[in-house]
């Protein structure tokens, strides 16, 4: 309906305010809530996956904030996963020490050290400080642009978010990860090597040779580069995480500890079925 | 049946032979959960012209802006742009669609990682690849001058007051210089002097630019200074359209009581 010079809607009435709420439609409380949710999530988290697939390999590409991913989640993730290496390294060389003892087998302790670090606590150390370091920064800081709107002045901008700040992030992380590794198997192999020689003197390259001795790549390129996967889970669950946030203040924290929770766990998760395939395919 | 588009509008008129819609939404629904927030709205906005959407809070005043610009899609209804249904494009082809559009968050949405600069300068970074860096850093001091903060190029957004960051954000939307600028409370928040500078900023951007501009607020004031035609929400449909003068006329007790208290 019209009037002079302007409209009138006939749909409306001026009595209540705001948004009307819809009927509440049958199953609606579903007790499957908890199991419907689960479903949802790796739903979503297939369909972001797929988005940010797709956004990766289709130009243009952000090299320069790759770049910068590079550097902020390899070179300032270095001290934390060497220290963490180099402690397992030493904690490791003297448990493994007192039950060689034992046996009366430690002639064997350099090769203990090498494969233990290099074959599992290397990889899973990495991907666990990685983890919490990385997976926490990423969902923070992307939640925090949600919520302020950044990620929706972006899409408005016609710069696509998963391109810019997803798959960068996601990639970094699947490549810093086994460079990573390598540092930390290098801190622990160096300090397990440091704590044998306080107890019992042994030069580093005897220590290398009879760690080493017998082994092939094939024992320690698997293992290693099976962290390009825990740098995926990482980055795709901390992005996930990050990019669906909602609620303010509370949203980001939530983001943040659900990231580091759901990738931790995953990479444990992950790391099980990895060395069974590893085991399967390198027998 | 004549529509708003076909009534006088009270400030500059557009040019006759320029009347195409730059934004039309038809009949739009939008639900979140259980709250039918939009309820049929239909608003055309020719171009050149200022349109002033009004309304409490909650009436789904900004989702409109964000179904305009592609960022929610509406339940059933259509939004055109330009001519060009916005449903169902790839995000490239809705992206082409978008660098048309200027869009002010109501809390500026700068990017806090970035400096001033950076932020004006994101949307030339990302798709006018054919400006060297000297005529992008250009064009930012030019747009960083047009809203009075040529000083602020290497602060930080969090080392400026709301009123400023505002202006950074206008001053992004315009960047890519856009057919349709959409301002989402470009006045919220702000004390009485920062309101009218904002005001007069963004009506001499019109001036300048010629754009089509939708204008969501809750300040009628400012709605009256920078609009043609104002639309009038409630309980997600379009209550009244028409001039500030119309609004005034119009007996609905909701008109009245929104006027009154505004």
């Amino acid at each position: 309906m019209s009037n002079s010079g302007f409209t009138v809607s006939t749909a409306t009435s001026p009595a209540l305010p705001g948004p009307q709420p819809l009927p509440a439609t049958a199953g609606s409380d579903s007790s499957l809530g908890p199991v419907s949710d689960l479903f949802e999530w790796f739903g979503n988290l297939g369909i972001f996956s797929w988005q940010v697939l797709k956004a990766a390999v289709t130009p243009p590409f952000e090299g320069r904030e790759l770049m910068r991913q590079l550097d902020d989640i390899g070179s300032k993730s270095l001290p934390l996963v060497a220290l963490a290496g180099a402690a397992i390294g030493a904690v490791l060389s003297m448990e493994v020490r007192s039950s060689m003892t034992r046996f009366g087998a430690t002639s064997l302790l350099p090769s203990a050290i090498v494969f233990s670090v290099v074959q599992e606590m290397g990889p899973i150390i990495t991907g666990l400080v990685v983890s919490g370091r990385v997976g926490a920064g990423i969902g923070a800081e992307l939640a925090s642009m949600k919520v302020t709107e950044q990620i929706d002045a972006m899409e408005a901008s016609a710069v696509n978010p998963y391109r810019l700040l997803a798959a960068t992030r996601i990639v970094a992380c699947i490549l810093m990860l086994p460079l990573l590794t390598v540092a930390a198997d290098a801190c622990g192999l160096l300090m397990g090597w440091l704590a044998q020689t306080l107890t019992e003197p042994i030069s580093l390259q005897q220590f290398i040779d009879s760690g080493f001795r017998g082994a092939t790549l094939r024992y320690f390129l698997p293992p290693t580069f099976k962290t390009a996967v825990f740098g995926l889970i990482i980055g795709l669950v901390a992005c996930y995480q990050g990019m669906r946030t909602r609620g303010g203040a509370a949203g980001v924290g939530r983001a943040a500890t659900n990231s580091v929770v759901l990738a931790s766990l995953f990479v444990i998760l992950a790391d099980v079925v990895l060395v069974k395939l590893i085991l399967v395919i390198f027998p | 049946m004549a529509t708003a588009y076909e009534f006088a509008t009270k400030q500059d008129e557009p040019e006759q032979d320029d009347r195409a819609f730059t934004v039309s939404v038809e009949d739009v629904h939008k639900t979140f959960g259980r709250y039918k927030v939009l309820n049929g709205v239909s608003l055309h906005v020719l171009r050149g012209e200022t349109l002033a959407v009004l309304g409490r809070s909650g009436t789904g005043k900004s989702v409109l802006l964000r179904l305009i610009v592609g960022l929610q899609t509406p339940d059933s209804g259509s939004v055109s742009i330009l001519g060009q249904d916005i449903a169902g494009l790839s995000l490239d082809r809705l992206g082409e669609v978008r660098k048309k559009m200027g869009f002010l968050f109501q809390h500026a949405a700068l990017y806090d990682s970035l400096t001033v600069g950076e932020n004006v300068a994101f949307p030339l970074v990302h798709h006018r690849g054919d400006l060297s860096r000297a005529e992008r850093n250009d064009r930012v001091k030019r747009l960083l001058a047009e809203v009075g903060l040529e000083n602020a190029l290497d602060k930080m957004p969090f080392d400026i007051s709301g009123g400023m960051q505002k202006r950074v954000g206008l001053a992004r939307a315009l960047a890519l210089e856009p057919e349709i600028l959409l301002l989402d409370e470009p006045t919220a928040g702000l004390d009485p002097i920062s309101s009218g500078e904002i005001d007069d900023l963004i009506l001499k951007l019109q001036r300048e630019h010629q754009m089509a501009s939708i204008v969501v607020t809750h300040d009628l004031h400012s709605a009256r200074t920078i609009a043609n035609r104002l639309a009038l929400l409630d309980k997600g449909n379009v209550v009244i359209e028409g001039t500030f003068e119309d609004l005034q006329q119009c007996e609905i007790g909701f008109v009245q009581e929104f006027l009154k208290l505004s």
